[in-house]
């Protein structure tokens, strides 16, 4: 009994020692940290642009952000999963599917991991994915537009954490659930009954080549655990994926300890190349599951989701050798591949050492059957049969790993609040520092890829306590820069981020500026509801509904007096920009809305709907100052009430003074 | 009075310069290695069709009057031009675009639909325009072709047969 108990609380002992640790481990030493030339070394003069485009996932804030590298500026704010009323994402009719899921329309997501898409193992600056945490999803940006193109719900999921990771020619992206969840028809069980009835699922994302369209292609049922991260195999490994997981314990209640017990969880490999031929030998088995899939059309400028009722699923066991187990100490977070994909990198959050697993040893491994026994039906391969060799002397708390072009590794540590870079063939230790403090992950422009840039390393740290202005109990969160041109990594730059900056990856400005999208062209507005030049400007009744077909060009909105809407009815402005020009989009807003504005690029048509609730007269205006007589750019609406004698009428640039209105209501006058 | 509305418009006129300037005369460059080319030359070099001078031996003027020219350059006024100009004399945004093919030589119309920016910053007459109308005429990404189909357009609105 008494041994039990030891054996419960160890881990907690050592996990609370490591916090209390933080404290004390907290970095005194950064300031001096910085040298002489650090200023010079991330200043990009005014006008000069960067050379690192940095993708940076938004954390609870749910958007993705961008900054320049070196220089740490904020260059835009991309919004995925949670509504963003500056540009009217979600608010507007043509936004508003992006956001819808199976469980209808949901204004908040929890952004976590960032993949780019690669070619032959290398950044391509086409596009960027992330994942929703919470309500499970994948979103891919158009890095031609820098706006979420497609959003793709995964069903069989929960706590979508270990995803998107993406393969060596962005043929799949993967997505592990976090959370393992009953899966089928019957889910109203009883949660301690998690052992018979939860069970985990990796699914894989198939992407078109040319489009980047999404589809499930299938996903893969695993025992009932946590999946944490994932790194995709390249080179000799490129046919695999490995994921980290966690609760081998299989536990549901108080996981700090209760999955916390045994010394080693496992990183999982996954052989798609051969999951891929059992899917064409017919071993998939559909499931019944309800999913969204919303999709963006650049032409239509409109967003469309669509439910998906099927997903095709993989069984180990009726697969063999397509999913091995690979013990790991303990708690394993991070798993990264290096630059060759020979190595891969394991981090248990929990352990003091870095195990590096060698892909040659684990196909000798497998071909010799050096099992230790199973999991769930599952081999595991024996630890010392697959380790290249474990880091020694670290810091605590390692969490991830990126690579430069030198065959060097540089590892995060959350505990210690260190960076510490060692040579990925001897394992030696060769340098660290200090971050302020509290590092997630790190990134290394192109670190994950076959090809690192190896210029930089970026923490990205939880906490930002004493290095900025205090701005109330919550201060922003932050990201260093180090240069690691040379021997000895130097901090140049603190920037802070939005959200909690979970991950990132960086890459050459050149890849993606050259074609970054300038305006949407007016003559391809396939939008159902554009009004291609001033002449087709009206306002229409359909039922309870008031459409306004609209223009806007510097400086003024076609129409710009609108009258006869009644109380009850609904009003849809379909707002065009009429401009050619870049970066002269127009906004919308109108007094009163229960909404947001609209931002409408130029050659694009949005959409606010409005619900008046009261008569009178409600002016509306360009929310982005747009021309020297952009305060001039307004008009106004006029409510009447239900009964009311006036006529829908419209007009632009009409001075003559107010007529007996016309009797015959319902029919539309142009002044 | 007349002195207070001239310092006004120069005021916007300048506040116009500075919201409004887009120069982005790109060089064209080839590169395998991201790494290798700046991406200021390559954001640089994206294809617009914008700044395009038209000199006078690049257009022919016929009569009669092209039809299908003339029927293209409705359809792009209507697009594009007509928010701002109407066919008459009135200024909207815009000056009225009646008689201005007998004010204005051909090649001054096209550079003015083409070469905006270069317009507006050098050619005298230009810029007494935009003091009258205090909104620089916006890019509207039309070729050279276009802009020839709109002068055709301009006219016929000018009751040449
Ligand atoms: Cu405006």
């Amino acid at each position: 009994m008494k041994h039990i108990f030891l054996k419960r609380v160890l881990p907690v002992a050592f996990l609370s020692a490591g916090l209390t640790g933080m404290q004390a481990c907290k970095p005194k030493g950064t300031q001096s940290a910085v040298t002489g030339d650090a200023a010079s070394k991330a200043y990009v003069a005014p006008g000069k642009y960067d050379e690192f485009y940095n993708f940076v996932s938004g954390g609870f804030s749910g958007q993705m952000s961008v900054y320049g590298l070196p220089s740490g500026r904020l260059l835009r704010v991309i919004p995925v999963f949670s509504v963003d009323p500056e540009k009217g994402w979600g608010y507007s009719e043509e936004t508003k599917p992006m956001l819808n899921t199976s469980n209808g329309l949901i204004p908040w997501d929890d952004l976590h991991h960032i993949a780019l898409s690669v070619t032959n193992g290398v950044h391509d600056g086409r596009w960027a994915f992330g994942n929703a945490n919470n309500t499970p999803r994948i979103a891919r940006i158009d890095l031609t537009t820098f706006r979420a193109a497609e959003i793709i719900e995964i069903p069989n999921s929960a706590g979508n954490h270990s995803s998107p990771f993406i393969t060596e020619n962005s043929e799949y992206v993967v997505a592990g659930t976090r959370f393992s969840v009953p899966i089928g028809d019957n889910q109203d069980v009883p949660i301690n009954s998690y052992k018979d009835n939860f069970k985990g699922t990796v699914s894989f994302i198939g992407l078109n080549k040319d489009s980047g369209d999404m589809h499930i292609a299938f996903q893969i049922l695993t025992p009932g655990i946590n999946f944490d991260l994932a790194r995709a195999g390249k080179g000799k490994s490129a046919g695999w994926v490995f994921f980290s997981c966690y609760n081998s314990e299989k536990a549901n209640t108080l996981l700090e300890v209760n999955a916390s017990q045994k010394d080693k969880d496992f990183i999982m490999a996954v052989n798609w190349k051969k999951a891929e031929e059992y899917v064409k030998a017919g071993k998939g088995v559909k499931k019944a599951v309800r999913y969204a899939h919303n999709k963006y059309n650049e032409q239509t400028h409109t967003a469309i989701s669509t439910i998906e009722k099927e997903v095709l699923t993989l069984d180990p066991k009726d697969c063999p050798d397509m999913v091995y187990f690979m013990p790991c100490p303990k708690s394993p977070h991070g798993c990264d591949t290096d630059p060759s994909g020979e190595y891969i990198v394991g981090s248990g959050k929990l352990a003091a050492i870095i195990p590096v697993f060698s892909f040659s040893k684990i196909q000798q491994a497998i071909t010799g059957k050096n099992y230790d026994g199973t999991f769930d039906g599952i081999p595991v391969l024996k630890y010392e049969a697959v380790l290249h060799g474990e880091v020694q002397k670290t810091g605590l708390g390692p969490l991830h790993t990126e690579f430069d072009d030198k065959g060097n590794a540089y590892t995060s540590f959350f505990v210690s609040s260190e960076i510490i870079k060692w040579n990925i063939k001897d394992l030696k230790v060769l340098d660290r520092v200090p971050t302020y403090y509290s590092i997630g992950h790190l990134s290394v422009p192109g670190g994950p890829t076959a090809k690192p840039y190896g210029k930089y390393v970026i923490a990205y740290n939880k906490i930002t306590k004493d290095r900025y202005l205090p701005t109330g109990p919550e201060l922003t969160q932050s990201a260093q820069l180090y240069d690691i041109s040379g021997d000895k990594m130097k901090l140049i730059l603190d920037f802070p981020t939005i959200g909690e900056p979970h991950y990132a990856e960086a890459l050459p400005a050149a890849l993606i500026a050259k074609n970054s999208r300038k305006i949407f062209k007016i003559e391809e507005n396939k939008n159902p509801y554009a009004t291609l030049g001033d002449k087709n400007a009206r306002v229409e009744r359909v039922g309870k509904d008031i459409h306004v077909y609209m223009t806007s060009i510097r400086s003024h909105f076609t129409p710009d007096n609108i009258e006869g809407v009644k109380l009850g009815e609904t009003v849809y402005f379909h707002v065009t920009n009429l401009e050619q020009d870049w970066d002269v989009p127009h906004g919308f807003a109108v007094k009163g809305a229960n909404n947001a504005e609209l931002l409408i690029m130029p050659g694009e048509t949005q959409t606010l709907k409005w619900v008046p609730e009261k008569a009178g007269i409600f002016p509306m205006y360009c929310t982005d100052f747009c021309s020297a007589l952009h305060q001039e750019m307004q008009g106004y609406i006029r409510v009447s009430a239900p009964g009311a004698n006036v006529p829908l009428s419209f007009s632009t640039g009409s001075t003559e003074p107010a007529a007996a209105q016309p009797s015959k209501d319902g029919s539309t006058v142009k002044n | 009075m007349k002195l207070k509305m001239i310092t006004a418009a120069t005021i916007i006129y300048g506040a116009l310069l500075f919201t409004a300037s887009c120069g982005n005369e790109g060089v064209k460059t080839e590169t395998t290695d991201p790494a290798a080319t700046s991406p200021q030359e390559l954001a640089n070099n994206q294809p617009e069709t914008h700044g395009i001078e038209i000199k006078e031996g690049d257009i022919t003027i016929t009569s009669p009057l092209q039809k299908d020219l003339v029927s293209a350059g409705k359809s792009i006024y209507e697009l594009k031009c007509q928010a701002c100009h109407k066919l008459n004399e009135e200024k909207l945004v815009g000056p009225g675009w009646k008689d201005v093919t007998k004010k204005r030589k051909p090649v001054w119309i096209m550079n003015m639909i083409t070469n905006t920016e270069a317009m507006l910053t050098s050619d005298p007459e230009a810029q007494k325009l935009l003091e009258q109308c205090l909104v620089r005429m916006p890019n509207q990404n039309i070729s050279k072709d276009e802009a020839r189909q709109i002068l055709e357009f301009m006219r016929e609105n000018d009751g040449e047969k």
